[in-house]
């Protein structure tokens, strides 16, 4: 069933709210140990909210189609009262004492939180073996990571743990995931979600998205969480996303650029012909798919590094042992304070990016490395404005790689950023894009696509995914469970 | 670009950190792979591109002047590793 | 030989807003620790800030009245270091594009009038405040709240033309109405850049001294400084560019740890706000919004008051001044008896007492009660001055002090009529000596006269009424 179909049916009396969050963490308590997708379940929360949410779908209240559909929540997104991690030592006991502001939407919806999702620590990683608390295991099959940095949430939708599920994406962290694990995520245009309680990876490139079995799950969501918020100066949407009326029975007359480039080189083979054949599917549903070479593809992985290290090592300033999080326990001074609660309570990959940041914004290198990736930003979103002139949407693989083994590419960073290669320039760019299941690898791995659009043009995306997954059945395919 | 020991322990001053032994050599080693090919963006010309610090061009997101009542302060001080009843405590900054 | 001593002054101005910069937690001075708090400017994860429009406002105003050109677009960086009374570790301010730059400021130095040049005017937060008592304790109740930083060029030339430019730019904050001023609270403080040339010559290396917290340490701080300057070059040593504490208890200023001078403060710009755009129209209303200011205030006071050029520049002396002089005309309708009251006795109490004009609170509505008794022959000349003193050391009240002194003159001029017509009639004597030209006789039955009146008699109205009785008893 899907988030809709369960919503509809709990408005329809045919199911119960309580009874479809105590399904959910029933199975997550059996199965979470497997895939180490949640690093905390709310049952007792959540019941009592669920409780409180049938009473008033009884009472005839109209919440949202959503009402009393439970939901996952990556967990560097503030819950007040529930500790909020980020997957952090450092956060580790942290409780918010306020929610962020999708939380507040969501409750509002009638939607039930059930659990905290793992994830790549503080949303540094592509893998979500970077967390404090273990990995996560990709539930197709669990010898493999499950993407990341939001892991944790694709597992949780992948292994039926959760209908929906919330994630963030910050250089590719919702759509890699999704594309990792087999289901469908958005991230939505920077901008049109608050990011008010989304503890800060890089400000100027973080967006919360919806993460769910299929396209109609996801649009659900994000009319849900979208909208204006005075407590976000970038949050510059003027009112929530409506795509009830996005169903067009075929994609005649849109146009669709396939970067060339991106299919060319270190690219797997099963991903680009699954690409390729999604490509063929959007030319038979109607739409004209036309190749094209994208500019500066070979930048676009160093100035997005720049720019969220730089934006990483300020925002992360503020975890000094003082305030909230990890005080070393041996610190005397206030600079052992500092220095040992930072050293200890950050894992490497965050020290890594965070001295990163340190440098290209260090006097003497600020102009060659962080203004110039400034720059190389604005030549990229120049690129993508004009090729929009051209195309409604782009369509290119999310990564260029099937799921690795845990373990695998670890060790090796630069390995790992080059993963980023195809959803890096979106972030940069601040556009939506949408990461759809399009097959599996010859081991039988998930691999997805992802279509981006021009600013606020999720309507598009939405529309298109919409008739893509009408006529494919990649995003339905028996998830839960070891494949082998 | 080179990343010697001094610049090494420079950053890690700017970024508050106190790196064990390993740790320190092995970032010493990512970053100066890493750096070596961010400066691949040098291969661009950019003269006369404005830099662009936000994905769009909004401008001008105002609050009005209004005073609201403030948070509790026992939930202002709810995570603090160290504090006193009325504020958060941190070891003597002066000598 | 002679040094010319070359001072910059770098000025934070706390803005009088309700709120604070970007976050709606009240700016009041002096709560209790961290009463005056949120996610927001206590650095919590996942809070985000959002701009103060009004302190925006407030820094077009400052920028329009020392002339500065405002940016058409500016935008706020974030300033990255770590301190306990940074709960962000970064402070948002602006370094790249200022909201104001090149200004003036008209100052009146000792050897007269002399313009100082404004660099820039930029926003930034305030820190918290640490209370060190054994441990450091952190309060956050002043994070976030919005100051200008108004960076001048190093145009002064000595302690004396600091103190000048410090002064005038504190009237023209108080004036503006968007500073309290109050150098004890914190609320407008100096750091001070000195440097010592020969004449002629380049600039040379300066210092910066923090930690100046009166008028008074900043011109014995740049007299120290020189002072340690020139004796330095003197004996052919050489300056170094370094911060410096003043420390005012012994009158010497000590450099700061190398670590502190070495800063690599990492500015980029604050993603977390967008830019800010003043476009023409608004700048024009800010500019429409400006308060009369001291040189408008003096011209209008002579031309529309008939004010003296030297009445006119006491009562503009002072934004609170100025203040006093306009409630109280309001009040009493008698602009010129004001002016001479604010400018002459109050003035004279001021001095007395070593009151200054920012401290100054005076009862408006007190004070045009005496003018109005004064100039209806109520009270006398020197009971004016008297129920003036009262107000002014003790917040006297007017009607009572007056009635328990009994200083309250016959009021009525019939009574006085009634007073001259029944002295005439008892004292035949003197009226004939009067009418055979004895001046004396005049001031006899004046005197008989006040008798009748029990001593709350107005001498005026007596003399007008005795006169007129001889008048008619002609």
């Amino acid at each position: 069933m899907s988030a809709l179909e369960l919503g509809s049916a709990i408005r329809r009396g045919e199911a119960g709210a309580a009874e479809a969050v105590a399904a959910c963490i029933d199975a997550a308590e059996r199965d979470n140990p497997r895939y180490g997708a949640f690093l905390c379940l709310l049952r007792e929360r959540a019941l009592a909210r669920a409780k409180a949410v049938q009473a008033r779908i009884d009472s005839g209240e109209a919440l949202s189609a959503l009402a009393g559909v439970p939901v996952a929540v990556k967990d560097n997104i503030s819950t007040q009262g529930v500790a909020t991690t980020c997957a952090s030592a450092m956060l580790e006991r942290y409780v918010p004492v306020y929610d962020a502001t999708v939380i507040t939407k969501l409750e509002a919806a009638g939607m039930i939180v059930i659990g905290k999702c793992n994830m790549d620590e503080f949303a540094m990683g592509g893998s979500s073996e970077t967390g404090a608390f273990g990995p996560v295991c990709n539930p197709r099959r669990v010898t493999h990571v499950a993407g990341g940095s939001s892991g944790g949430s694709a597992a949780a939708v992948a292994a039926r743990l959760a209908p929906l599920a919330l994630g963030s994406d910050t250089g590719g962290s919702i759509r890699q995931p999704c594309a990792f694990c087999g289901v469908t995520g958005i991230k939505p245009t920077y901008g049109s979600v608050s990011r008010h309680g989304l503890i800060a990876y890089a400000s100027s490139l973080d967006q919360i998205g919806p993460l769910a079995r299929d396209i109609d799950d996801c649009a659900a969501l994000l009319s849900v969480i979208s909208g204006p918020c005075a407590l976000d100066s970038t949050c510059v949407i003027d009112a929530p996303f409506d795509f009830s009326r996005q169903r067009p029975e075929n994609l005649r007359g849109t146009r669709i650029g396939l970067p060339r480039n991106y299919l060319a080189r270190g690219i797997d083979e099963d991903v680009r012909a699954a690409v390729a054949g999604a490509a063929r599917e959007f030319e038979a549903a109607g739409a004209a798919v036309d190749e094209f070479d994208m500019p500066l593809m070979d930048y676009m992985v160093p100035a997005y590094y720049i720019i969220a290290c730089a934006e990483a090592s300020s925002n992360l300033s503020r975890y000094d042992g003082l305030k909230y999080g990890y005080k070393s326990p041996a610190a005397k001074t206030l600079s052992d304070v500092y220095r040992l609660s930072r050293s200890e309570g950050f894992g490497l990959e965050v020290k890594r990016r965070i001295m990163l940041g340190s440098f290209v914004l260090s006097s003497g290198y600020y102009d060659a490395y962080y203004n110039k990736a400034l720059q190389i930003r604005a030549l990229i979103k120049d690129a993508y404005n004009k090729l929009f002139e051209r195309y409604d949407m782009l369509l290119s693989p999310v990564a260029p790689t099937a799921a690795y083994a845990l373990g695998e590419n670890i060790g090796d960073p630069m390995k790992m950023y080059m993963g980023d290669i195809y959803t890096v320039s979106v972030n940069l760019a601040g556009l939506p894009a949408a990461a759809l299941p399009c097959g599996l690898s010859r081991e039988g791995l998930p691999i997805g696509f992802q279509l981006v659009g021009d600013s606020f043009s999720e309507g598009k995306l939405i529309a298109a995914g919409r008739v893509y997954q009408s006529r494919t059945a990649h995003h339905t395919a028996a998830c839960g469970g070891d494949a082998l | 670009m080179t990343i010697d020991n001094k610049l090494l322990g420079y950053l890690e001053d700017l970024s508050c950190l106190a790196l064990p032994d390993g740790e320190k050599s092995r970032l010493g080693a990512d970053l100066q792979e890493i750096l070596s090919y961010m400066a691949k963006l040098a291969e661009i010309d950019t003269t006369g591109v404005a830099a662009r610090s936000h994905p769009f061009d909004n401008v001008n997101a105002f609050r009005e002047d209004e005073a609201l009542p403030s948070y509790e302060r026992g939930r202002i001080l709810a995570n603090a590793p160290a504090k006193s009843g009325e504020a958060f405590i941190a070891p003597k900054t002066v000598e | 030989m002679n040094w010319e001593i070359i001072i910059g002054l770098e000025v934070h101005a706390e803005l009088s807003t309700r709120s604070k910069l970007f976050c709606p937690c009240s700016t009041a001075f002096g709560g209790a620790p961290n009463t005056q708090v949120c996610p927001v400017c206590s650095g919590m994860p996942g809070s985000l800030p959002a701009v103060n429009r009004a302190a925006v406002e407030y820094a077009m105003r400052l920028g329009l009245a020392l002339g500065c050109s405002v940016a058409e677009r500016c935008k706020f960086d974030r300033k990255n270091y770590f301190y306990p009374d940074l709960p962000k570790a970064y402070q948002v301010s602006q370094l790249y594009e200022p909201i104001c730059r090149d200004g003036a400021l008209e100052i009146c130095s000792p050897s007269g009038p002399k313009t100082i040049g404004i660099r820039e005017i930029h926003m930034e937060e305030d820190a918290g405040k640490l209370n060190h008592n054994g441990v450091t304790l952190m309060d956050f109740n002043r994070c976030g709240v919005p100051l200008l930083e108004i960076v001048s060029q190093p145009d002064m030339r000595g302690g004396a033309e600091a103190v000048a430019y410090l002064e005038k730019l504190r009237d023209t904050l108080l004036y503006l109405d968007i500073c309290d001023c109050k150098m004890q609270e914190g609320s407008i403080r100096a750091d001070v850049n000195v440097s010592v040339r020969r004449p002629g010559e380049a600039l040379g290396t300066r210092t910066e001294m923090k930690n100046l917290n009166s008028f008074k340490a900043i011109a014995r701080a740049i007299d120290y400084e020189s002072r340690r300057q020139a004796d330095i070059l003197q004996s052919g040593g050489a300056i170094t560019q370094e911060t410096r504490r003043w420390d005012d208890a012994n009158g010497v200023s000590y450099g700061m740890r190398n670590k502190e001078n070495a800063q690599d403060y990492r500015y980029f710009p604050e993603p977390d706000l967008l830019p800010l755009r003043i476009d023409a129209a608004w700048l024009a209303a800010v500019r429409e919004s400006l308060p009369e200011m001291a040189h408008q205030k003096r011209e209008r006071y002579m031309r529309e008051h008939g004010l003296s050029a030297h009445e006119a520049a006491v009562l503009t002396s002072h934004r609170n001044v100025a203040r006093l002089y306009e409630e109280l005309c309001a009040l009493s309708s008698q602009p010129v008896e004001s002016a001479r009251l604010l400018t002459g006795e109050v003035m004279r109490l001021c001095n007395a007492t070593g009151t200054a004009a920012e401290d100054l609170a005076l009862d408006a509505a007190k004070l045009a009660r005496l003018v109005g008794f004064v100039l209806d022959g109520k009270i006398s000349r020197a009971a004016y001055k008297e129920v003036t003193e009262a107000v002014f050391t003790r917040d006297a009240d007017v009607d009572a002090y007056i009635a328990e002194k009994g200083l309250m003159m016959s009021l009525r001029g019939d009574e006085a009529a009634e007073a001259a017509r029944l002295v005439l009639a008892e004292q035949p004597g003197a009226l004939a000596d009067y009418r055979a030209g004895k001046q004396k006789a005049f001031g006899f039955l004046m005197g008989q006269v006040m008798r009748k009146l029990g001593g709350a008699g107005n001498p005026a109205l007596a003399e007008r009424a005795l006169r007129q009785a001889l008048d008619g008893s002609d």
